[in-house]
């Protein structure tokens, strides 16, 4: 039975993180070597944390399927990352980050965890500089900031278009120096496939070697997964082709609450998809929004090439629904805009299945020369992927799934519901609620693996000095490989007739079509049903050829696209329950007059905490939130 | 479009390799190389034929997971692109695409087109950060650091570790990476206490496991990044200065 305690310091919000850092257990740094931490992922979150654990003197190992710990899918963010130095003197602070970021997330996170998150947002900048991280700058040699993602002041910092490539090889490289000084032991391309329990704690992992099939066990005091997001649940998204959830699906299965799966975020910006071979989506940043317009013809009969059509008949939906923010109204909300214009069978393309997103007036305006400073590499890239030129036809963009605000319950010293069990970035669900904020994601991680569990980890292994980890011959290590042997041997052994990638892509069919931007009681009770039927198929059908002993990439996705299949019930279940509308989550049944999200406060405002019983039997627990500094109110953009 | 892929196979470090040809007949002219590939590899396991083993994640040009020889050209003939971005307009109906592993003594085959790409990060952990301890550093804005210093020092870091300058270069030799990896820390002010160790550090561990650099440049043709020759030559002008001025601290210290 799980109890959800949120272990929220008390105290004024602005007081809580230092209080909290004082009251918190202290490790002697002579026996902090004492300690075993398990670190997985080597994403930002993951290889802060494991660089900072080396510093402080933990005995460290981290484990990454990837080949380098550089490759996590950190690396592939564009946009860049917030703080509240209000460096740009237009009136940004801790507070008004917190506030934004809460509001943003139409009040569906807990106010502690934000403040946190905005409270050491600027130790992430002074951390990332200090160890190179080249930030864009002003010619006097300041850091220069951007406004993002429809903020109305100027707290992201950025590197050209590779924020994330720039702050993972900061901590990479971080990471890599405690390895030299043996501090951390490094393992890559292993496959972390189960979290060992005994006695209700997190002790240890089960892990596939993936060039040999070895399986191997690995026990610690204490077990850190910062696996990244789920995205990849719909198959087509703008995650990396091997995000995954099996790391914290197994530990959800082992006793972590999971919780608001169904809280996805769908990327306004992303190019549409072109055939149905295609196998991910790829985002243009959504800077873009600061100087295209968006628009669709008037008429869905319209046949004319874009630049043909005259002002008179073209639509600019978001400037004339929004005229306050129009372009740059949040993403969940220009998601859903763009949705319904396709659905009204206005869409563009030979598809008709994106929207325009057009920078004539720009070009007029600024010249070529402006725009293509801003944006030149987008272009290209949009270029390279479509044939299409954007300084001349209009870019055609579609949302697609791009993050995922659920995740593993965690509390205040993100500790999930297993003692012992600590969850970081992407893979938890704490900080951002129902929708979140652009260049947040980056902070987020960094917060979590620099700042917060390299304190907060102390609580929990301060009182277990002198005990050591549980030998790997225990019978909780020997049971949990035998579990995950016999799924490696289901997989290989059903030869049915189909890769397991087809059964991924159907899958992902049905989420989007049911679980994505629209949801209804209809939709969400067909989709359980034909997700359940799909998932028997994949069991009998699949077809898995080769054998465990060697490197089997098919192998390691069935294994993965198993797991996606339970993950997305649980996603349609939680979805089914929430009967508001709030921020990606958008339930036809809870709306405006005028087509708006409707939240319903009086009945789910709280956080939606599932505990595994088995496949398809899943209880609900809620923890309550309250609101003491963000007054909640019904977010309007117009 | 019809295409003939030739395509190395080899099951294990260890096994002998070979080239199979493979008809891929419905090609569509949008699909990027790999997508072909994921094509492929549905057809065969559906045939019951093992399919081809390729690493690739992000499929947009950053992460640096993909690469393979196409055609004879690393990351394939097109200028500036990772083999992910690639796309099949690029190619014609009724060519023939030979497909292999980067070819380097230092990144054994692991199996197909997969290569192990480990020294890369050999090298970096011999001196490739800047030493500062979580938590210790003061606020962001009081180094001021010229905009010209940032942008080149980007340009370095752009790298993405895939390997290409490797593949393509006769010697295999990784002097662009490695050069790419300095030059990124050592163009900073924050880069300078450590700079002349960490120049000799990283090309003694380079040394262990590449080849020699005789000038050939094919490593910027086939660099995805574009990373440029400039770098080669700092690193060598840094590393002969560290090779004088470490033996002179040395002996201070002596
Ligand atoms: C295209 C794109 C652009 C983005 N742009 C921005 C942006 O501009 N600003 C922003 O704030 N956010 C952005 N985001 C979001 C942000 O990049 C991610 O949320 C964040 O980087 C996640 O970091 P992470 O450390 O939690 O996980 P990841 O970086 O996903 O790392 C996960 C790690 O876990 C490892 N792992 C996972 N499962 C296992 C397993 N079973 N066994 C072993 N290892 C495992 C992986 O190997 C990897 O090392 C973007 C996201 C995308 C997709
Ligand atoms: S220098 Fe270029 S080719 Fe070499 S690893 Fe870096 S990005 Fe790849
Ligand atoms: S797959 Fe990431 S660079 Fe090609």
């Amino acid at each position: 039975m799980i109890t959800l305690e949120s272990h929220v310091p008390d105290g004024p919000i602005q007081e809580k993180w230092t209080k909290h850092r004082f009251d918190i257990k202290l490790v002697n740094p002579a026996n902090k070597r004492k300690f075993k931490i398990i670190v997985v992922g080597t994403g930002l979150a993951g290889a802060s944390a494991a660089a900072t654990f080396g510093e402080l003197g933990y005995n460290v190992e981290v484990f990454t399927f990837h080949d380098s710990p550089r490759r996590a899918h950190s690396i592939a963010a564009q946009g860049g990352i917030n703080a509240a130095k209000n460096y740009p003197n237009d009136g940004d602070s801790i507070f008004r980050l917190f506030y934004d970021t809460v509001k943003g997330g139409d009040y569906r996170s807990r106010e502690a965890n934000v403040y946190r998150l905005a409270e050491v947002s600027n130790e992430i900048i002074d951390q990332c500089v200090a160890q190179g991280v080249p930030f864009a700058r002003e010619y006097g040699g300041l850091l220069a900031n951007r406004s993002f993602g429809g903020a109305l002041v100027s707290r992201t910092f950025y590197a050209r278009g590779q924020t994330g490539q720039q702050l993972l090889l900061g901590a990479y490289q971080a990471l890599l120096r405690q390895v030299h000084e043996g501090k951390v032991k490094l393992h890559t391309r292993k496959d972390v496939l189960d979290l060992v329990t005994h006695e209700g704690r997190a002790v240890g992992i089960v892990v596939r070697d993936l060039l040999t099939g070895e399986l191997t066990s690995h026990s610690a005091h204490a077990v850190v997964l910062a696996t990244g997001g789920y995205a990849n649940v719909y198959y087509l998204s703008t995650n990396a082709m091997n995000s995954n959830a099996t790391a914290i699906w197994r530990a959800h299965r082992r006793g972590a609450a999971f919780a608001n799966p169904c809280f996805v975020q769908i990327h306004p910006t992303c190019i549409p998809q072109s055939e149905e071979f295609q196998s991910k989506l790829t985002l243009m940043s959504e800077s873009l929004r600061n100087d295209g317009r968006i628009w669709v013809p008037k008429d869905p009969n319209d046949t004319r090439p874009p630049q043909q059509i005259p002002e008179e008949d073209r639509d600019y939906y978001l400037e004339r629904r929004y005229p306050a923010f129009g372009n740059l109204v949040p993403r969940d909300v220009a998601s859903r805009a763009a949705k319904q214009m396709i659905d009204e069978g206005r869409g563009v393309g030979p598809l008709k299945n994106g929207v325009y997103l057009d920078f004539s007036d720009a070009i007029a305006r600024l010249g070529k020369q402006a725009i293509e400073e801003r944006y030149g590499n987008l272009f290209e890239m949009y270029e390279r992927i479509t044939d299409e030129n954007p300084y001349e036809v209009p870019m055609r963009i579609y949302p697609a799934p791009h993050y995922t605000m659920g995740g593993l319950w965690v509390d205040y010293d993100l500790q999930s519901t297993v003692p012992g069990l600590f969850v970081l970035g992407e893979a938890n669900f704490s900080d951002h609620g129902a929708n979140r904020l652009g260049a947040s994601a980056l902070m987020q991680g960094l917060a979590d693996g620099y700042f917060v569990i390299p304190y907060t980890i102390g609580n929990y292994l301060a009182p277990m000095l002198g005990t050591q980890p549980l030998p790997t011959d225990h019978e909780a290590f020997v049971r949990t490989e035998a579990d995950v042997m016999a799924r490696i041997r289901h997989v290989l052994e059903v030869d049915g007739s189909r890769s397991a990638a087809w059964f991924h892509k159907e899958l992902g069919k049905i989420m989007i079509q049911h679980v994505g931007m629209a949801r209804s009681e209809e939709g969400l009770t067909e989709a359980i049903s034909q997700i359940r039927a799909l998932r028997d198929e994949f069991h009998r059908d699949m077809k898995v050829l080769g054998t465990n002993e060697s490197f089997n990439q098919a192998l390691a996705n069935a294994l993965r696209v198993w797991d996606f299949f339970e993950l997305a019930e649980l996603m349609a279940i939680d979805a089914l329950h929430r009967r508001e509308s709030c921020g990606g989550h958008f339930r036809l049944e809870s709306q405006t007059e005028d087509g708006e999200a409707l939240r319903d406060d009086e009945h789910f405002s709280y956080v939606a905490a599932w505990e595994f019983k088995d496949v398809g039997d899943w209880e609900l627990h809620k923890e309550p939130l309250e609101f003491e500094y963000v007054a909640l109110s019904q977010r309007s953009y117009k | 479009m019809d295409v003939t892929l030739k395509v190395w196979r080899q099951d294990g470090p260890d096994a002998p390799g070979r080239f199979e040809t493979i008809q891929v007949p419905d090609v569509s002219e949008h699909m990027s190389l790999l997508e072909m590939l994921d094509v492929v590899n549905d057809r065969l396991t559906v045939a019951g034929e093992e399919p081809i083993a390729f690493d690739s994640d992000c499929r947009e040009g950053i992460c640096g997971m993909c690469g393979m020889m196409v055609n004879g050209h690393a990351h394939g003939p097109q200028q500036g692109t990772a083999t992910c971005q690639l796309h099949m307009r690029k190619f014609k109906d009724g060519d023939t695409i030979t497909i292999e592993p980067w070819r380097a003594e230092a990144f054994p085959v692991v199996r197909d087109l997969v290569v192990d790409r480990s020294p890369f990060d050999r090298i970096i952990e011999a001196g490739g950060y800047i030493s500062v301890r979580t938590g210790a550093p003061r606020d962001a804005n009081i180094q001021l650091v010229p905009k010209p210093a940032a942008d080149w020092s980007m340009d370095a870091a752009a790298c993405i570790g895939c390997g290409a300058c490797v593949a393509a270069c006769p010697n295999g030799a990784a002097q662009l990476f490695t050069a790419a990896k300095i030059a990124h820390l050592n163009l900073l002010p924050q880069g300078q206490p450590e700079r002349w160790q960490r120049v000799e550090a990283m090309v003694d561990e380079m040394e262990k496991y590449f080849g020699s650099c005789t000038n050939h440049g094919e490593c910027e043709e086939a660099c995805p990044k574009s990373i440029s020759l400039d770098f080669i030559a700092l690193m060598n002008r840094d590393y002969i200065k560290a090779k004088f001025k470490n033996r002179r601290l040395a002996a201070q210290r002596g």
